[in-house]
């Protein structure tokens, strides 16, 4: 073949590649990687619909005000708040994997239980538990209330959705501490809801994936030289599932930054005292409630540098322990 | 053997306390739709009164129906438009040899870490701009080109052998013909389970509606879900009865698709 003819073969190789590639690529142009660069544009505005005020360059002004904005910081420590708890998540899950892998009859069965809650999420279990969460005839506070009397002890429930308190006793308003604000609150009904719907869902599969392909003969020869089932565990399991942590820890972190929306919408309206408003759900509002376009953007941005730095270190840090 | 069966009790008892916790939620929300307004705040698990009834009251103090219909109807369209076009270019991406494909590629993967808030606002500009808020259009075609689905199939592509298509291409198929005889039918587990996916993703998303949606009568499911809470969010067991019903069709697909699902995600954790 000669070059010419090469080069010909190679420009139709490319054009019919494209042409296979083209429907998604043109709504992947329009929809996602357009909107991106469109989205820094606006950053960069005082675009906002509703006072529309002349469209102006503002050039950083938007994220300075983010910056200084102390509602900002706020909802930055609610997102990280509820992040917090996320390891306990992870730690079910795997624990519930180790259960699901002890290779008994009904594992598949349990499998499937397990793993309703999560395959069912969505605004109907949200508006389920706001039933559950109901101080007054939610079922949560009428078996606490149960567990106490039976103790014959005074019952005061926590008011789950509709209370400010928190494990950390944290202000609502102020970045301080007290003790009268330590309690059972919104953040931490959807913490539990959370708990509930993640831990048989999609974690728990990839580890009892990653459980269920390792070789037997590893934990076989382990547990012949007397290592008991914590030993097997902490030396041959667990290093073993480092890749798989460590991605369910770069989605978690991801996913975390990003979370809250459709809770907060459904659930709390991102209060009480805007406790349950995370940096997503703060930039919906500010967005398609307020209509500050320009501003949200600049909020929007912050959030995927934020994003970007975390999972950029966790990889740069995460990976060096995975392989060793 | 007296160890394992310790250790069989031990399991048993933690995996059906886990079930009992996981499922009770369920039965307090279909209990709780099957009482009258004044027992949801008696406490009483079961019904005294059974009340079938709620579930038409539903029907006639919302327009269920129509709800339920926009859903299907939307999620849909999504999955059948996510499934084609991500088809077509996970083939793209893994049968023809082209220029800058591996560079095109790794565009894509890396915009799936871009936060969905970021192009929220330009998302609803073109919508807007296109002539197509408050359609149904609004509502699937942003949703039907993910490059989540193009990466899920071109993991399901790379496992199919490559010397199937070259002995088909001896016997003078073309691209196109290869695709659709060879590849895509044994990539048939993982396009059921992009298409399980994102039918439930879009069966279930609340806040692309709640942007795009003006009229009652193109709400869907989860919107009108909000809705009536928010409405009328006093009337528990009606809400119950509504969300009960909402999650029927997920439950079908749960017991249809089971085995796909379980291995579609850890498909998709596999690192590209």
């Amino acid at each position: 073949m000669t070059a010419k003819n090469k080069k010909r073969a190679m420009r139709i190789a490319t054009i019919l590649g494209l042409a296979y590639l083209l429907p998604n690529l043109l709504g992947f142009l329009v929809f996602t990687a357009g909107p991106v660069i469109f989205s820094f544009g606006a950053s960069l505005t005082n675009w906002n619909i509703m006072n529309s005020p002349p469209l102006e360059f503002v050039g950083f002004r938007n994220y300075q005000q983010v910056g200084q904005s102390s509602q900002f910081w706020t909802f930055f420590i609610n997102t990280v708040y509820f992040m917090a708890f996320s390891p306990v998540g992870i730690v079910g899950s795997l624990v519930v994997a180790l259960l699901l892998d002890s290779r008994l009859r009904g594992m598949t069965l349990f499998r499937t239980l397990l793993y309703l809650p999560s395959f069912t999420a969505g605004v109907a279990i949200m508006i389920m538990w706001k039933g559950l969460y109901n101080p007054d005839h939610g079922l949560i506070n009428a078996c606490l209330r149960g567990v106490f009397d039976l103790f014959s002890l005074p019952f005061q429930g926590p008011g789950w959705l509709q209370s400010t308190q928190n494990l950390m006793g944290l202000h609502p308003e102020k970045i301080a501490f007290a003790v009268k604000d330590i309690g059972l609150g919104a953040r931490e009904a959807l913490v539990f809801m959370g708990f509930w719907a993640g831990l048989g869902g999609g974690n728990m599969l990839l580890y009892l994936a990653a459980l269920t392909n390792m070789p037997d003969e590893l934990i076989e020869a382990a547990s012949l030289d007397g290592a008991g089932p914590w030993a097997v565990f902490r030396h041959v399991k667990w290093p073993q599932l480092a890749p798989t942590t460590f991605f369910i820890v770069i989605m978690s972190v991801i996913g975390g930054f990003q979370g809250g929306v459709d809770s907060a919408q459904v659930m709390t309206g991102g209060g009480p005292a805007g406790t349950t408003t995370t940096l997503a759900y703060h930039i919906f509002r500010k967005s398609f409630v307020e209509y500050q376009f320009g501003y949200a953007s600049a909020v929007a941005w912050v959030l995927f540098a934020i994003v970007f730095a975390f999972s950029g270190l966790l990889w740069k840090f995460g990976n060096k322990e995975t392989n060793y | 053997m007296k160890g394992s069966i310790a250790k069989g009790a031990f399991v048993y008892t933690a995996l059906v306390g886990l079930a009992i916790m996981s499922l009770v939620p369920f039965f307090w929300m279909l209990f709780t739709s099957l009482k009258p307004l004044s027992e949801v705040e008696s406490g009483s698990f079961l019904p005294k009164d059974w009340r079938p009834g709620n579930f038409q009251e539903v029907f006639a103090q919302i327009r269920f129906g129509r709800y339920y219909l926009n859903s299907i109807f939307v999620a849909s369209w999504v999955t059948y438009l996510t499934c084609l076009t991500s088809a077509l270019a996970a083939y793209s991406f893994t049968r023809l040899e082209w220029k800058s494909r591996d560079f095109l590629f790794r565009v894509y993967l890396a915009t799936m870490m871009i936060p969905g808030v970021v192009t929220q606002i330009p998302g609803f500009a073109i919508i807007v701009n296109l002539g197509m808020p408050d359609t149904y259009a609004a509502l699937i075609v942003p949703s039907a080109f993910t490059a989540f689905g193009v990466f899920l199939l071109r993991q399901v592509m790379l496992g199919v052998p490559k010397a199937l298509d070259e002995a088909a291409r001896i016997d003078g198929a073309n691209s196109w013909q290869i695709l659709w005889e060879i590849v895509l039918p044994l990539s048939r587990s993982g396009i059921i389970t992009l298409a399980i996916f994102s039918f439930m993703g879009n069966y279930g998303s609340l806040i692309g509606p709640l942007i795009m949606l003006k009229s009652d009568g193109l709400r869907t499911l989860p919107v009108g879900l909000t809705f009536f809470d928010s409405k009328y969010g006093s009337q528990t067991n009606l809400l119950m009865a509504a969300s009960v019903m909402s999650i029927i069709p997920r439950l079908i697909l749960f017991i249809v698709g089971q085995k796909h699902l379980v291995k579609g995600i850890q498909l998709g954790a596999v690192k590209g």
